[in-house]
């Protein structure tokens, strides 16, 4: 079984069918790329698989378990981290701060942890270092440069060791100077292990990055495949192009 | 980097610097009934350290997590009226003893409190202010109609020790606001430095965010909501059995909910001294008011006058905004772009 199992996912909101019956699924140790025209469901698929909205129909698995009912804190602590379209970090902390933020534990355990600082920010300078951007460390979030704060969102989430990361257009507002690094950094942090499912538009950083595409279209999967199978698909074709 | 030491240094020497203020300022805590041993001023203080370790509190709540409830009259109000049937229900004899039951009314408060904070928390911003002001008149109405056990608007009478006279009547709830303003100050400091304390301020810059990162929001909501409300009720407890006769609309009195508040705006919200600082500048000022307009409300106009000045000239308070001068003083050049805390655990994280 698959890392992520998505089966038959369906969400609606008013008139509006934002997923429709969708299924994929995101083997270890991959990077799979989840594209579609706008509004074709991908940040609502995004936020169906990390608990920030509850499903009409279907089912998501992680590691075979199913994650219904489960809130964005559960999730996160049983080792599925996002990111945001619009990067979002704490604005009122220091980059350091944000970096310790996350929480391992789910529930009262995590009232209840002690933090070990010690550790902790020896491990948030450390991924910070491998961010580039352990210079900001003292920065209060809110005055870092939108490029830092993409490079922190994702540092931070990466703290508490997550098997899985979802990420929503890292590339999106980057200069391709940053782009290319967060490319290496992502591919990096695959090789130690982490697989990824992320939402992009810039399809040379897709197709670059990718080992898998999925490709949504009206709230449905309609392709799977590697780039190069996706990218010559007729079907995709014409989703994209209404050709 | 050569610049590491030197503000390894000066963030030392600043350290160093509020350690002896803090040792001196306690100093002068404990022995101020030695010193001004006169009933006006013992009574000024009375209330002062009241409101430090009320505003304290409350920051715990309010400022950490961004989560503004004008309601905590509420717990003030419960604690005090709680406490006084407790003793009175007991027959508690009037002296000492009673200040060791304060925790018991801690506990009732803390009960109320979840049930509260159960309901109120499931809003956020403008409607949890409103939630928490509507629950703080249900309890005055209560107080108000449920004449059987609390008097109504007759009142209900606290025992008082009559050993008590003098210069010598304030000092022992001096002792015990001081000792509860003290546990506030510890609690909200401890909880800063803690993971608990960053998973609630993670909460006030961005919620939806925080969840995002793994933390457990209505728990961590909930636990400072009902940690802030146990001060605030034990306080009252002391606040009761100091006044010795309680009415519903002065126990329950929404003022007191707003002070709280206002000190801790005035000071700064989400520091741990903030408060402490908003509390000893207003709370004598508006004594000092009351003592020279009488008993009118005229200080109320003195509130809205700060309340006014602290939105338009320092809109995160005193010390955050002292820290931004100090800071910027201390690198020569404008433009706060970082905390001289944030340099701290920087230079604190980064050394072996």
């Amino acid at each position: 079984m698959s890392l992520l199992e998505v089966s038959d996912l369906s969400k609606r909101f008013g008139g509006v069918v934002a997923v429709d019956s969708c299924s994929l699924s995101v083997p270890a140790g991959t990077i799979t790329g989840l594209i579609g025209p706008n509004g074709s469901g991908k940040t609502t698929v995004f936020n169906l698989v990390t608990g920030f909205i509850a499903p009409d129909g279907g089912e998501v698995h992680f590691k075979a378990r199913s994650l219904a009912g489960m809130g964005p804190d559960r999730i996160y602590a049983l080792g599925i981290g996002r990111t945001f379209q619009l990067a979002r970090i704490f604005p009122r902390l220091t980059a350091l701060e944000n970096m310790l933020v996350p929480v391992r534990r789910a529930g009262l355990k995590a009232l209840l942890s002690r933090g070990e600082w010690g550790h902790e920010k020896e491990r948030a300078m450390e991924m910070l270092a491998f961010m580039d951007i352990s210079q900001v460390a003292g920065t209060l979030g809110g005055a870092l440069s939108y490029g830092q704060r993409k490079l922190l969102e994702l540092a931070a989430v990466m703290m508490a060791g997550p098997e899985l990361v979802l990420l929503d257009e890292p590339a999106g507002g980057v200069n391709p100077a940053l782009l290319e690094r967060i490319a290496e950094r992502i591919r990096e942090l695959n090789r130690q292990g982490t697989t990824f499912l992320l939402v992009e538009h810039n399809m040379g950083f897709v197709m670059n990055l990718c080992h898998e595409v999925v490709v949504l279209h009206q709230g449905h999967a309609i392709a799977k495949g590697n780039p190069r199978e996706v990218r010559e698909n007729p079907a995709v074709l014409d989703a994209y192009l209404g050709t | 980097m050569s610049g590491t030491p030197t503000i390894a240094i000066r963030a030392g020497r600043v350290r160093a610097l509020k350690g002896l203020g803090l040792v001196v300022v306690g100093i002068l805590a404990l022995i101020l009934p030695l010193i001004a041993p006169d009933p006006a001023t013992t009574g000024m203080a009375v209330f002062t350290v009241m409101y430090v370790g009320l505003a304290s509190a409350w920051n715990i709540m309010g400022g950490y997590t961004g989560y503004i409830s004008l309601g905590h009259a509420a717990f003030f109000g419960f604690g005090a009226y709680s406490f006084g049937l407790l003793l009175n229900h007991l027959s508690v004899a009037p002296g000492y003893l009673p200040f060791v039951l304060v925790p018991v009314a801690g506990l009732l408060t803390a009960v109320l409190a979840v049930g509260i904070g159960w309901v109120a928390l499931r809003t956020r911003a403008a409607t949890f202010v409103i939630v928490t002001i509507a629950f703080m008149f249900m309890l005055q109405l209560l107080g108000e109609n449920l004449v059987k056990l609390t008097g109504g608007g007759a009142g209900l009478a606290l025992p008082y020790s009559h050993d008590w006279g003098g210069d010598f009547f304030n000092v022992p709830y001096y002792y015990a606001m001081l000792v509860l303003a003290v546990l506030a100050l510890v609690i909200s400091w401890s909880i800063r430095r803690s993971k608990f304390g960053l998973g609630l301020l993670a909460i006030r810059d961005d919620e939806d965010k925080a969840l995002a990162v793994g933390v457990p929001t209505r728990s961590f909501k909930l636990t400072a909501f009902v940690i802030s409300a146990v001060l605030v009720g034990m306080i009252g407890a002391v606040y009761g059995y100091y006044v010795t006769y309680l009415y519903p609309q002065f126990a329950f009195d929404p003022l007191i909910g707003i002070s709280m508040v206002l000190m801790a705006f005035l000071g700064g919200l989400g520091t741990v001294s903030g408060p402490v600082i908003g509390a000893l500048l207003l709370e004598p000022a508006q004594m000092e008011f009351a003592y020279r307009f009488g008993a009118s409300r005229l200080y109320l106009v003195f509130y809205s006058a700060v309340f006014l000045i602290v939105i338009l000239l320092l809109p995160r308070g005193i010390v955050p905004s002292l820290a931004d001068l100090v800071h910027r003083w201390r690198r020569g050049a404008a433009g706060p772009t970082t905390t001289a805390r944030g340099s701290r655990e920087a230079v604190k994280a980064a050394s072996p």
